[in-house]
């Protein structure tokens, strides 16, 4: 059980209501009016920001916390960016009155906002510009639900910390930073001048942490002299003692490496509001010689061990994911930042890396059960049984947490794209599903594609039926069409067509961040940007990749074979006569959509007819996509995940050939359409594992199981056969939802009853409550296995 | 097997009303388990009823009608009439031959077929789709039913290619057969699943509609000839949950050396909807599933008589 410091920490965490602060983008704007008239470099001005705000930010120290440090002046207190996406006054009050992620804005915020925050950043903020600089075909795609823009609001990111941190301290990579620079300065490269810009910011932003960390010491020893037990006295003091050590050097201990990440992790969500914010990546890995050290000296315990991994995790949920507006809120209403904190897999020398340290962080996530401070394991075929069983235990709980990887599976999908054998090794997935070579990469998602909708334009020869508009090119009347080919082909040409249209946007939103949104502290993190004297977001990273995530592969398979299957093998109608019933919504055609429902081959049934659909619309998206060059020397990649996008882009799409109706949700990830799979795990896990995974960057898949099949040991061990078996077919991620459909109705109803009831979502894991009432459905809707 | 000869010809389709995979609870590991369709028995509370005819049957889901009339014109037989053009369809199932042809014309999918001939191919393509499953569970392929030795040499022969494959084989099994039914079945099973209702003959009759003296003679002849067998022992409120008849079944199990383990099918009523499907009367309306205590009581008094391992459920 966890302790009482731990539970209050718990419980100020998850009761305190998200509000947005406006301290950070004040102290940026000061800063800009300031220093407006100074002639510097873009890296090296945005570093002096960063540096203005860290020396200036209100710090907090909490009563009974042992790791310290808020991002915000406290607790679920939330930085905004203006530089990035700045807040209309109407924003800010649909932020604090929605239904769903709402955040507190007090009216000092709203005047502070209305007097110097709006009209300084009205017309320089990113998004303002990456909208202007985007073409006609981009916008009315995306106004379609075509696609989203993961950029138009965030930062690029997606990034994971391998080691370095526990083996360097900031001063080390100043030293770093020195020497990349002198060689700059007497090289011939062609850019050598900005190369030193960019090292001269790394070295301020360096400067600027070390002094922050500074600043949290001296409040340490202050709130010391002030504290009203001898007990907290003595911590407060230790923590000025770590703070006055980290992260200017490496750290000694176990506590200082956790305290070191999470000054690091601040430094990166205060730079720029990231995707998925920070995330520490292999976590027991990296941290197991400080805890063997610790614990063979006598220094440490494992509850104290275990104490301070649950303050640890307390802090990333005291981080809500900054307030979204727009389609961004739309494909992530959530307040999970997508941390996601790995353990598991394997050595760079290939060994199990199974470690005790793994089995403590298993036991951690399953007592704070707190879904916003997301956890996954990885399993290679090398780790035994014991830690896939422990994964399950804390699965059947019933809370979504952790995933599960396949490690050598996404060692295979790092090396196809040429990473080395040792930087495969030490990476993993991060956010939902997506891989990265951890600490040595830039692995940017860009938007979801919308298959489904892709599907609806081809069999509407281009013009949406949503607007009337024409977006995308004629493919012919599908009316004229003599065979399936020639429906697959027409939609393959829009699928073309669109991945053209959102290339395009990438290349000119990636040349934006490049020139406009340095991110010096970042590249200080990632290998080779130090090297290179190039920015993170530039071509700095040893790996540099760009997504595009297809969504919708159940509903997309489905609804081809509905037409393969009724208009031309069995002719069960005409073209003409599908199209109007699905423009009439089925409405009066009862029996059409009885025949599309129930004598369709659907995705998830292990049949072929239904499974060469889905692997041709993968192949098929694959070649459109898989090695198109980025602007920064990389390539675009693929990977099928949703986010809440399923329930959005479904918005956008009437009703689909499978039977679906007009604004449904499409199926989430590589699952089959809710409902369709009716043949048990293993078909669906036969049918997805037909995809081949290891050419995307990660997949998602959603089990539900019913309570009943884990309640034993000999369940628990079925199970983990299925998930070693879906690995064995190279499966990239699993996750499941243990709970009945009655509990989630129950919920629906008695909301105040079930505020602790946690589900998968997709990727992460959310509270039931906090889902609009469209996710909530969709969630129920997914088959549950049992035996009947 | 002592007694038993084993030469039986060889017939490649069978008739089969469900083939389940990811059964975890019909044997070892992950299974794909066949139902055979066919039951020389007539248990009360038979919870597949649908399985006990040999061939293919028509289920009506009353519930499900709309009372549209199609299925009333489809019928070639004229096996089908209403009392109104209000009234929902009545089935005179003497005339019914399971054709399949009102099935086609019911838009709200009211009505079924269940049975159907395959193939020994045709099953084993289904069954090599979950190998893998099996080999990560050690799991395998159940034949269950209905009674599997009712079709004896479908099941011996489609056993047979299974343990070819070296997918490990189970059996479960009602135990009524002919000598050498069972005999051919068992050269290729690895583990019987059997079950014993009653021990008592006269209560078996009355409720199961045949004795049990053959049931327990092959039981005895399994056991004796080194099989490995499982028992089960659905627990039926009212019929066979006395401690008297829990400590005499782990009395009698005990004393047969096949015998590895005891479990506990507490009974449920999901058999009383199907017979209404079927257009039969149930014979145990109102009897209700035990509950939790009854049935760890049950537990208790079946391990108070014997040594081996006794669990709830399959």
């Amino acid at each position: 059980m966890m302790n009482e410091r731990v539970e209050r920490l718990r419980t100020e965490c998850v009761t305190t209501r998200p509000s947005v602060s406006g301290e950070r983008a004040e102290l940026l704007t000061r800063f800009e009016r300031e220093s407006a008239t100074l002639r510097e470099s873009v890296p090296v001005h945005r570093a002096r920001g960063f540096r203005y705000i860290l020396e200036n930010e209100t710090i907090y120290i909490g009563d009974d916390e042992l790791i310290v440090g808020e991002r915000g002046p406290r607790p679920r207190a939330t930085s905004t960016y203006p530089e990035l996406c700045c807040h209309s006054l109407e924003d800010l009050r649909v932020l604090s009155t929605r239904r769903k992620t709402p955040f507190l804005v007090d009216d000092a915020t709203k005047t502070l906002y209305e007097s110097r925050i709006i009209p300084f950043w009205k017309g320089k903020s990113l998004r303002e510009r990456v909208f202007a600089a985007m073409s006609e075909d981009w916008h009315a795609a995306f106004d379609a639900g075509v696609f989203t823009e993961f950029m138009e609001q965030r930062a690029p990111g997606h990034a994971i910390l391998d080691d370095k941190i526990y083996r360097h301290g900031f001063l080390d990579f100043k030293a770093r930073i020195a020497e990349a620079r002198d060689r700059f300065r007497t090289s011939d490269v062609a850019d050598r001048a900005a190369r030193v810009d960019e090292l001269d910011a790394m070295e301020i932003v360096c400067d600027a942490l070390i002094r922050l960390v500074g600043r949290y010491a001296d409040l340490a020893r202050r709130m010391a002299g002030e504290a009203k037990t001898p007990a907290r006295r003595a911590e407060l003091l230790e923590i000025a003692e770590i703070c006055s050590w980290v992260p200017a050097h490496a750290p000694r201990t176990f506590r200082e490496a956790l305290q070191m990440y999470w000054f690091v992790h601040l430094g990166v969500v205060t730079e720029l509001n990231e995707w998925d914010s920070y995330n520490p990546g292999r976590l027991d890995v990296n941290l197991y010689p400080f805890y063997r050290r610790d614990v063979d000296a006598g220094r440490l315990t494992r509850d104290g061990a275990k104490e301070l991994l649950e303050c640890f995790w307390v802090k990333f949920s005291n981080q809500p994911a900054p307030p979204k507006v727009g389609v961004t809120e739309e494909q992530s209403a959530t307040y999970n930042d997508f941390t996601l904190i790995n353990v598991g897999g394997v050595t760079p020398d290939g060994a199990d890396a199974v470690n005790e340290l793994s089995y403590l962080v298993l036991d951690v996530i399953e007592e704070m059960r707190l879904p916003y401070t997301g956890s996954c394991v990885q399993l290679s075929k090398k780790s035994p049984d014991r830690f896939l069983l422990r994964t399950l235990e804390v699965i059947r709980k019933g809370f979504g947490q952790p995933s599960i990887f396949n490690t050598d599976a996404i060692v295979q999908e790092f090396l196809r794209v040429g990473k080395s054998l040792r930087d495969a090794r030490s990476g993993g997935p991060s956010g939902c599903v997506e891989i990265s070579a951890f600490g040595k990469e830039s692995c940017i998602l860009t938007g979801y594609m919308n298959w489904p909708k892709l599907l609806e334009l081809a069999l509407h020869d281009g013009v949406d039926p949503n607007s009337g508009r024409r977006i995308g090119p004629s493919t012919g009347d599908p009316r004229t069409f003599e065979s399936f080919e020639q429906v697959f082909d027409a939609f393959e040409k829009q699928l073309r067509h669109f991945v053209d249209v959102k290339v395009e946007g990438n290349g000119r939103i990636e040349r934006i961040f490049a020139e406009h949104m340095p991110a010096p502290f970042i590249s200080v993190l990632v290998d080779d940007c130090i090297e290179k004297g190039q920015d993170y977001n530039g071509s700095g990273p040893r790996y540099k990749s760009t997504y595009i995530q297809g969504v919708g592969m159940g509903t997309a398979t489905d609804s081809l074979s509905a037409i393969r299957e009724h208009v031309f093998v069995r002719k069960s109608f005409s073209m003409d006569r599908l199209l109007r019933v699905l423009a009439a919504d089925f409405a009066g055609h009862d029996a059409e959509r009885n025949l599309l429902v129930h004598e369709t081959p659907f995705f998830g049934n292990d049949d072929d007819r239904a499974d060469d659909i889905a692997r041709r619309i993968f192949d098929a998206y694959f070649d459109a996509i898989d090695g198109r060059p980025n602007t920064k020397g990389g390539a675009h990649r693929v990977n099928l995940l949703p986010t809440t996008v399923h329930v959005f882009f479904g918005e956008k799409v009437g009703a689909t050939p499978n039977g679906r109706r007009a604004g449904i949700p499409l199926s989430d990830g590589i699952s089959p359409t809710q409902g369709a799979d009716t043949h048990g795990p293993t078909a669906v896990i036969r049918s997805v594992g037909k995809i081949d995974h290891v050419r995307t960057g990660g997949t998602l898949l959603n089990q539900r199981f019913l309570p009943d099949v884990l309640k034993d040991e000999e369940g628990l061990r079925k199970v983990a056969a299925i998930v070693r078996t879906y690995f064995r077919y190279d499966g990239h991620h699993i996750q499941f939802n243990v709970v009945d459909t009655a509990t989630l109705r129950r919920a629906q109803e008695n909301p105040e009853e079930y505020r602790d009831l946690i589900v998968r979502v997709a990727g992460y894991s959310d509270y039931f409550h906090a889902l609009d009432r469209a996710l909530q459905e969709e969630v129920i809707a997914r088959t549950a296995h049992s035996e009947a | 097997m002592r007694t038993c000869s084993a030469t039986v010809t060889a017939s490649r389709t069978g008739t089969i009303f469900d083939l389940k995979r990811f059964a975890i609870h019909d044997g070892p590991g992950v299974r794909t388990t066949v139902f055979l369709k066919g039951c020389p028995l007539r248990c009360a509370w038979c919870h597949n009823p649908e399985s006990q005819e040999r061939g293919p049957e028509l289920l009506f889901w009353g519930e499900r009608c709309v009372a549209c009339g199609a299925c009333v014109s489809a019928c070639p037989h004229g096996a089908i009439a209403r009392a109104s053009t209000a009234a929902k369809p009545e089935t005179d199932r003497t005339r019914c031959t399971a054709c399949g042809a009102c099935v086609a014309a019911c838009v709200p999918r009211a009505r079924s077929i269940v049975g159907s001939t395959r193939t020994i191919d045709d099953l084993l393509s289904e069954i090599d789709r979950d190998v893998l499953f099996y080999d990560q569970s050690r799991g395998g392929v159940t034949l269950s039913g209905g009674e599997p030795l009712a079709q004896p040499e479908f099941a011996a022969e489609l056993l047979q290619a299974c343990q070819e494959r070296r997918i490990h084989t189970a059996v479960d099994t009602c135990g009524f057969a002919a000598e050498p039914a069972l005999a051919a079945v068992a050269a290729h099973t690895d583990l019987f699943l059997y079950d014993i209702k009653l021990l008592d003959d006269e209560r078996h009759r009355r409720w199961t509609g045949v004795s049990n003296a053959t049931i327990l003679a092959n039981l005895r002849c399994l056991s004796e000839d080194g099989k490995r067998v499982w028992i089960r022992y659905p627990l039926i409120t009212g019929v066979n949950d006395s401690e008297r008849d829990l400590r005499e079944l782990g009395r009698f199990v005990s004393r047969l050396p096949g015998v590895e383990a005891v479990q506990i099918l507490p009974y449920h009523a999901a058999g009383e909807r199907k017979f209404a499907h079927l257009g039969r009367r149930y014979e145990l309306p109102g009897v209700l599933p035990s509950d939790p205590e009854t049935i760890e009581d049950a537990v208790a008094a079946v391990r108070a008589a014997t040594s081996l391992p006794v669990t709830i459920g399959g």
